[in-house]
C-alpha cells in the first residue's frame, strides 16, 4: 500500500464553507511510452518509437475535436487536468476524447499529471484557475521532455499566445494547432480546423450580397448572472427549444414556470438558438402575440412545405400553432398562446449535421479557399457557413458539418466540414444520411459482442432438457404466423381443445435472455441500440444475425427455447388461469399471414392445424370485440409497402399494406400476452417494472380533428376513449373511404405510447389510452426490441427462476434506460419514414402518375392532400407561390373551404380530387416530389 | 459522477484497494486512564477511557460483569459548516451504541464484576469513515488503560461505486449514496464482530466488498500493533528497563 505526502486543498463552494480534500501524490504513474526504460510499460499506449509526442491544451481539445479524431493526429498525451476541464465545459467532447483514449486503434494516452509527484503544481497566490491549469500543462510537458530525454520530441499544442510564450521560455517546443497541421502536409485536414472567431472578418465579404451585412442582426445574449437572476425573479423562463419540423421559423419552449409552451416566431426572436438548446426566454407584451404570427409568414425565407409521408401520430404531424394561420380571418382575436424571444442560451445542443452545400459558382483565386453555405437535411437547422479548399469536390456530395460559433453580426452560424458521406441522390448515401440523422448505429457488431454468442451450429442441449425451470412442450402443436419471408420469428402460438370444453392457448416467445446476459458486451450493445430498425431495403439488427435468424428464431421443425404464457380459456374467451414458464418448443409450421388466412378460409381443410387456427380466430374475434367495447380505439394508419427489386434494390411497386384477419388474430394474442405479463411483473416489482403507457390526448390535441369533422357535419364526442371510439364508428358517410379517413385523421392527433419505469409514475398514469388497458408492456418481440428483453428478465425474476439484475435497483438508471428506449424507438420510426419517403421519390422519378387524393387541410393559397394509394401527403397550390391567394381565392375557416372569388369553384375538406404526381428538380441535385391539380 | 477514472485512480489519487494514511498516538489525555487519537486521512477521532471504576448508578451494577458505557460526540469544528452538533440525535445515539456493543464484545467484562468502564469518543475532524475511526481509537484507548481484552477490535469500511469495490471511503465517496459496508473484526481470532451496510448490494458483489473491508481491518490491525509495540518500548525506556 502506497501513501505519499498528503496535503490539503481548499475549495469554496456555494456558501462560505471550507472543504478540505486529501490529494495523494504517487510515484507509480507512468509515461505511456513503450520504449521508456524507467517506467512500467504494461499500460503504455503510445507508438513503440514515437518521433513526436503531442500534448494538447484544453481549448485545443474543446474546439478541435473533429480534427483530433482524424487518424492523422496520433501519439497524443492527454493530461488528466485537460480531461477534467473538458469534462466541466462540454460533456459530449469529453466522451469523444474518452472514446479516443480507449480506442485500441489510436495512440492516445492519459497521463494523470494531477496525481504524479513531479507534475503536480500547488496553487499560487493571486493566480487564476486557468493560469494555474495552464502552468500544470506546461509543467507536465516539461516533465515529459526531461523524462524522455532525446527519445522523442515533445510538442505542446496551444492556441493561447501567452501560454505558448511561457512554454518557449521554459524550453518546451510549442506550436499552434494550425501550424502543426500545416506541417503534416495534408490539405484536407485544414478543412477540419476550427478557425478562431477573430478570423471571422474574412468571412464578411462572403456573407452574401445582402445590403444588411455587418449590421448587428441579433440581440445580445444576456450574461449568465443576469439570466440566473432573471429566472429567479420570474421575468425569464427556462426550457428546451424545439423547432417545428415543418416550419423552421417557428419554435416552442416548454416552460415549467408558466406551465405552458411559449411560441417563438422567426429567427430574430430565436436569437441564434438551435433545436434542443436550453434557453432563457422573455415573454413579449401580450399585444404583440398575434402580430408576430403574421410576421412569420411574411418572412422572405419562408419555405414551402414538402411532400411527405402521412404522419402516424401527433409526434410526426406538422404542428399548426394557430388555426387561422395566414387567413387573416381571426386577426382581431388575441392569441391565447404566449409568445416570446430568446434572451440567452443556457446550454448548447450543437452537434454535427448531414446535408449538402448550396450550389454556388467556383471562387476565383483566394488560394482555393471557398466560403460556402451548408444546408442541413434537417430543416430545423439554419444554414451554416463553412470554409473549404475542396469546393469543386463537395458540391455534389452529402457531407457532415459541425457548428463552431454564431456571432451577432452574422445571419448564419459558422462551422467546419467534418467528412463526406457520398454522392447526393445515390441511394446508399441517402440511406446513410437517414441513419446518421436519426443517430442509428449501423456498424457491424464488434468482436467483443460476437464473442458472447454461443458457438454455431446451435441446438437444444441435454442440459436444457434436464433444466427443471424449463418445461418440455415439444409435443405441443405450435406454429407461427408472420409476414412472408420473415426470418426473425419471435412468437409462436398453440391452441389445444381441452376435454372440459375449454381451450389451452399458449403464446411462446423466443427466449432471448437465455443468450443475452446482463452486463455482457452483447447486452450493452443491444441496450444502446434499443430496437432493430427497418428501412425499405435493409434491416439494422439490435442483435447479431446468428441470434435473430437462427438460434432464437422460432423456425419450423427445429427445437427452440421459448418463454411461454399459457392460458386456459373458456370458449367465450374468458381467461380462467394464466401460467408462465420457460419452455422448449418445436414449431410445426411457419405460416405467412396469407397462408394462414387461406387455410382458415378453405372449408375443405379439416387438418388439426387448420382447426387450431379457426379456434384461435374465433377466440381472437371475441377478445377483440370485448376490447373495442371497453373503448379501445381501432385507429387507422396508412402503412406503405414497397416491392423491391432484389438485384438493383429499386422500388418496383408501392401500395398500402393489407391487413387480414390472420394479422388481427396474432395481434390479439400478443396484446393479451403483454397485458398478462404486465400484471405479473408489476405485482412482483411495483417500483421497477418497465411498462408502456399511452397518454390520454388533451382537448387541444384533438382540436384539428374536431374542426375538420364539424366542417363535414360529423359530431365527435371525445370525452372518453369509449365515447370517441363509438362516435368514430358512427362516422360513416356515403363514401366508403370516409370512415377510414376520419380514423387516419384521429390517429395523427394522438401522441405515441411510451415506455416508463413504474416507480416514476402513479398507477392511474399507467393507463394505455389506445388499447383502453390499465396496464400494458412489451413482452412479445425480444429479438428486435430491448424493452422486451428487460421485461423477460423481470418476468423470470418474478417466477423466482433468475435473480433480478442489479440495474433494477438503480431507479435513476432504469429511468434513463426507458428514456433511451423511447428515443431509439422514435428515431427508428423516423428513419423508417425517411427511408420510405426516399424510396417514394426514387419510384416516382421514372413514373409520373395521376391518382386520386383527398383534401385534408385548407390553406390560403391551396390545400394539403392525402394520397391514400401511396400514403403520402403534400401541398397543392392554386396560385403561384409568390402570391398569397387573396384576390382570386377566398378561404372559409368555418366551412374549411377555399372558394374562387367569382364562386365558380369550391374545394372543401375531405373532398376527392384528381392530382398529378411528378418529380421535379428546381435546383440541380435537389429532386422533390410535386403535386398538381388536374 | 466518475469516482474511479479509467486510469484506475480515485478522486483523491488513491487506487481502489488503497487506504488513506493512518496515524495514531496514545496517552493524549493525561487525566484519563487511557486515551488515543486515531487519524485516517482527514478523519481524526480522540478517545478517552475511564475505569474500571465503581458504578455510579448503583441500580445499573451487575454482579457478574462490568458495565461498559460509551458516549459519542462530534466537535462543532469537525465539519466545514462549524454548526453546533446535537448530542442526543439519532446518528450519535446509534454510533454510541455501535461502538459500545463492539467494544463490549472484546472486553473481558467478567473479570471486572461490579465495575464500570466509560469510553468517550469525539470526532475532531470528519471526512468519512468516522465510525471506523471511533472503534480504532477506542481499541487503542482501552489498551492504553490496560483493560483486559480478548483481542484488538479494528474496523474499516468499503464501498461500491462505478462498479468497483473501494476501500476506506472518504466523505466525497461516502456522499455518493452508494453502498457503504462497515466491518469490525477481531484480527487474531479472525472473527467479524461488526457488520453494517446501508442501501442494497447483490450478494456476490457484497462478498467482494466485505472481503475488501476485512483486508482493510487487517491492515489497520497491523498498524495498531506497531503503535502498541512502539508505545511499550517507550514505556520500557522511561522506566529504565
Ligand atoms: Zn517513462
Amino acid at each position: 500500500m502506497l501513501h505519499n505526502k498528503s496535503f490539503v486543498r481548499k475549495t469554496k463552494s456555494g456558501k462560505i464553507t471550507k472543504n478540505v480534500r486529501e490529494h495523494y501524490l504517487r510515484d507509480d504513474i507512468y509515461c505511456g511510452v513503450p520504449a521508456c526504460k524507467s517506467c512500467d510499460s504494461s499500460a503504455a499506449r503510445l507508438s513503440a518509437c514515437p518521433s513526436t509526442i503531442l500534448i494538447l491544451d484544453t481549448n485545443v481539445v474543446l474546439n478541435q475535436i473533429d480534427l483530433i479524431e482524424n487518424p492523422a493526429i496520433d501519439d497524443v498525451v492527454v493530461l488528466s487536468i485537460v480531461l477534467q476541464e473538458v469534462r466541466n465545459k462540454n460533456m459530449a467532447v469529453y466522451n469523444r476524447v474518452r472514446a479516443l483514449c480507449s480506442n485500441s486503434a489510436r495512440k492516445f494516452f492519459v497521463f494523470s499529471n494531477e496525481h504524479h509527484k513531479d507534475t503536480f503544481v500547488q496553487d499560487m497566490a493571486g493566480e487564476s484557475k486557468n493560469d494555474r491549469n495552464d502552468r500544470a500543462i506546461r509543467v507536465a510537458a516539461q516533465w515529459y521532455q526531461n523524462h524522455l530525454g532525446g527519445v522523442a520530441k515533445v510538442l505542446l499544442i496551444t492556441n493561447d499566445r501567452e501560454n505558448k510564450r511561457k512554454a518557449m521560455e521554459m524550453g518546451i517546443s510549442a506550436e499552434t494547432i494550425e501550424t502543426y497541421v500545416k506541417t503534416l502536409g495534408q490539405q484536407d485536414l485544414l478543412d477540419l480546423l476550427v478557425r478562431p472567431p477573430s478570423e471571422d472578418v474574412v468571412m464578411e465579404e462572403v456573407e452574401d450580397l445582402r445590403p444588411s451585412k455587418r449590421k448587428v442582426i441579433y440581440a445580445e445574449h444576456k450574461p449568465m448572472s443576469e439570466i440566473t437572476s432573471g429566472l429567479h425573479r420570474g421575468i425569464y423562463h427556462q426550457g428546451k427549444l424545439r423547432v417545428n419540423r415543418y416550419n423552421p421559423f417557428e419554435a416552442y419552449v416548454g416552460s415549467e414556470s408558466i406551465g405552458d409552451e411559449i411560441i417563438i416566431y422567426d429567427r430574430t426572436n430565436m436569437n441564434r438558438a438551435f433545436d434542443g438548446d436550453i434557453v432563457a426566454v422573455e415573454l413579449l407584451p401580450q399585444e404583440q402575440w398575434q402580430e408576430e404570427n403574421s410576421l412569420s409568414l411574411a418572412d422572405e425565407e419562408h419555405e414551402e412545405e414538402d411532400v411527405h409521408l402521412v404522419p402516424g401520430s401527433a409526434d410526426d404531424a406538422p404542428r399548426t400553432a394557430n388555426p387561422g394561420q395566414g387567413s387573416g380571418a381571426n386577426a382581431d382575436l388575441p392569441s391565447s398562446r404566449p409568445s416570446g424571444r430568446v434572451v440567452g442560451i443556457i446550454k448548447r445542443n450543437w452537434h454535427s449535421y448531414c446535408g449538402s452545400l448550396e450550389p454556388m459558382p467556383m471562387p476565383a483565386g483566394d488560394g482555393g479557399v471557398a466560403h460556402a453555405l451548408f444546408v442541413s437535411k434537417d430543416r430545423r437547422i439554419p444554414k451554416i457557413r463553412i470554409q473549404t479548399r475542396q469546393l469543386g469536390n463537395l458540391v455534389s456530395k452529402r457531407i457532415v458539418v459541425t457548428v463552431d460559433s454564431w456571432d451577432r453580426m452574422s445571419r448564419y452560424p459558422s462551422g467546419h466540414y467534418v467528412r463526406t458521406i457520398g454522392e447526393i441522390g445515390d441511394r446508399d448515401t441517402e440511406s446513410e444520411v437517414v441513419l446518421i440523422e436519426n443517430d442509428i448505429d449501423a456498424r457491424p457488431f464488434s468482436s467483443q459482442v460476437l464473442a458472447c454468442l454461443p458457438p454455431l451450429p446451435w441446438s437444444v442441449s441435454s442440459e436444457d432438457l434436464a433444466n427443471p425451470i424449463r418445461q418440455d412442450l415439444r409435443h405441443i402443436r405450435a406454429f407461427s404466423v408472420d409476414p412472408p419471408g420473415c426470418k426473425d420469428i419471435d412468437d409462436a402460438l398453440h391452441c389445444t381443445a381441452l376435454p372440459n370444453g375449454n381451450f389451452e392457448v399458449g403464446v411462446h416467445i423466443a427466449d432471448v435472455t437465455n443468450f443475452v446476459h446482463p452486463g455482457t458486451p452483447l447486452d450493452d450493445e443491444a441496450s444502446q441500440r434499443g430496437t432493430s430498425v427497418y428501412l425499405v431495403e435493409r434491416r439494422i439488427d439490435m442483435l447479431p444475425k446468428p441470434l435473430t435468424e437462427d438460434i432464437c428464431s422460432l423456425r419450423a421443425d427445429v427445437e427452440r427455447l421459448a418463454f411461454s404464457v399459457i392460458w386456459e380459456m373458456t370458449p367465450e374467451a374468458e381467461i380462467i388461469s394464466t401460467r408462465y414458464t420457460k419452455s422448449i418448443i418445436k414449431s410445426c409450421a411457419a405460416l405467412s399471414y396469407i397462408e394462414a388466412q387461406a387455410r382458415m378460409d378453405d372449408s375443405r381443410l379439416v387438418d388439426p392445424l387448420t382447426t387450431d387456427l379457426r379456434n384461435m380466430n374465433a377466440l381472437a374475434k371475441i377478445m377483440r370485440q370485448r376490447r373495442i367495447e371497453r373503448g379501445a380505439l381501432t385507429l387507422a394508419s396508412a402503412e406503405v409497402k414497397f416491392q423491391i427489386d432484389t438485384e438493383t434494390h429499386d422500388p418496383l411497386d408501392i401500395g398500402m399494406y393489407q391487413i387480414r384477419e390472420a394479422n388481427q388474430m396474432v395481434e390479439e394474442f400478443m396484446l393479451a400476452a403483454n397485458v398478462s405479463v404486465a400484471e405479473k411483473i408489476l405485482k412482483h416489482f411495483p417500483v421497477c417494472s418497465l411498462l408502456r403507457r399511452h397518454p390520454t390526448p388533451t382537448k387541444e390535441m384533438l382540436e384539428p380533428l374536431l374542426r375538420t369533422a364539424a366542417a363535414v357535419g360529423v359530431n365527435l364526442d371525445v370525452s372518453t376513449s369509449r365515447a370517441l371510439a363509438d362516435s368514430l364508428d358512427r362516422a360513416v358517410g356515403d363514401d366508403p373511404y370516409f370512415n377510414k379517413l376520419i380514423r387516419i385523421l384521429a390517429t395523427r392527433c394522438m401522441t405515441q405510447a411510451v415506455y416508463f419505469c413504474s416507480g416514476d409514475l402513479s398507477p392511474p398514469e399507467y393507463h394505455h389510452y389506445g388499447l383502453a388497458a390499465p396496464l400494458y408492456t412489451h413482452f412479445t418481440s425480444p429479438i428486435r426490441r430491448y424493452a422486451d428483453v428487460i421485461v423477460h428478465r423481470l418476468l423470470a425474476a418474478s417466477l423466482g427462476i433468475y435473480k433480478l439484475p442489479t440495474v433494477f435497483q438503480d431507479a435513476a438508471q432504469l429511468t434513463s434506460i426507458a428514456d433511451n428506449l423511447n428515443y431509439r424507438h422514435r428515431n427508428a420510426q423516423m428513419a423508417s419514414r425517411s427511408s420510405v419517403e426516399l424510396h417514394t421519390l426514387v419510384y416516382f422519378r421514372k413514373r409520373p402518375t395521376d391518382t386520386e387524393a383527398r383534401i385534408v387541410k385548407i390553406r390560403s393559397n391551396g390545400f394539403i392532400v392525402f394520397v391514400p394509394k401511396y400514403g403520402i401527403e403534400g401541398p397543392v397550390y392554386l396560385t403561384e407561390r409568390s402570391e398569397k391567394g387573396e384576390g382570386e381565392w377566398f378561404m372559409d375557416e368555418q366551412q374549411q373551404q377555399i372558394r374562387k372569388m367569382d364562386g365558380s369553384v369550391t374545394y372543401g375538406v375531405l373532398q376527392k380530387v384528381q392530382i398529378h404526381l411528378e418529380v421535379v428538380e428546381p435546383q440541380p441535385n435537389r429532386p422533390k416530389l410535386q403535386l398538381t391539380l388536374i | 459522477m466518475e469516482y474511479v477514472s479509467p486510469e484506475g485512480l480515485r478522486i483523491d489519487g488513491r487506487r481502489p484497494m488503497e487506504m488513506r494514511k493512518l496515524h495514531a498516538e496514545m496517552g493524549v489525555v493525561a487525566k484519563a486512564d487511557g486515551s488515543a487519537v486515531f487519524v485516517m486521512g482527514n478523519t481524526k477521532v480522540i478517545a478517552a477511557v475511564y475505569g474500571p471504576r465503581e458504578v455510579q448508578n448503583r441500580s445499573q451494577q451487575m454482579s457478574d460483569q462490568a458495565l461498559v458505557r460509551c458516549e459519542y460526540s462530534m466537535a462543532n469544528f469537525s465539519t466545514g459548516d462549524r454548526m453546533r452538533k446535537g448530542k442526543g440525535d439519532r446518528r450519535s445515539t446509534e454510533i454510541s451504541l455501535v461502538v459500545r456493543q463492539t467494544m463490549e464484545a472484546c472486553i473481558l467484562t467478567h473479570l471486572m464484576p461490579r465495575s464500570q468502564i466509560d469510553i468517550y469518543v469525539q470526532v475532531l475532524q470528519a471526512d468519512g469513515g468516522t465510525r471506523c475511526a471511533c472503534i480504532n481509537a477506542a481499541t487503542l484507548a482501552l489498551a492504553d488503560a490496560a483493560i483486559p481484552m480478548r483481542d484488538l477490535v479494528t474496523s474499516c469500511s468499503a464501498g461500491y461505486l462505478n462498479s468497483t469495490p473501494l476501500l476506506d471511503l472518504n466523505y466525497v465517496e461516502d456522499s455518493a449514496g452508494g453502498p457503504d459496508v462497515t466491518v469490525g473484526i477481531l484480527p487474531k481470532m479472525d472473527k467479524v464482530t461488526l457488520l453494517q451496510m446501508d442501501s442494497k448490494l447483490p450478494i456476490d458483489t457484497f462478498d467482494n466488498v466485505m472481503q475488501l473491508a476485512i483486508e482493510g481491518c487487517k491492515a489497520v490491525a497491523t498498524y495498531i500493533r506497531e503503535v502498541l509495540l512502539e508505545n511499550t518500548k517507550q514505556l520500557e525506556y522511561h522506566r529504565g528497563v
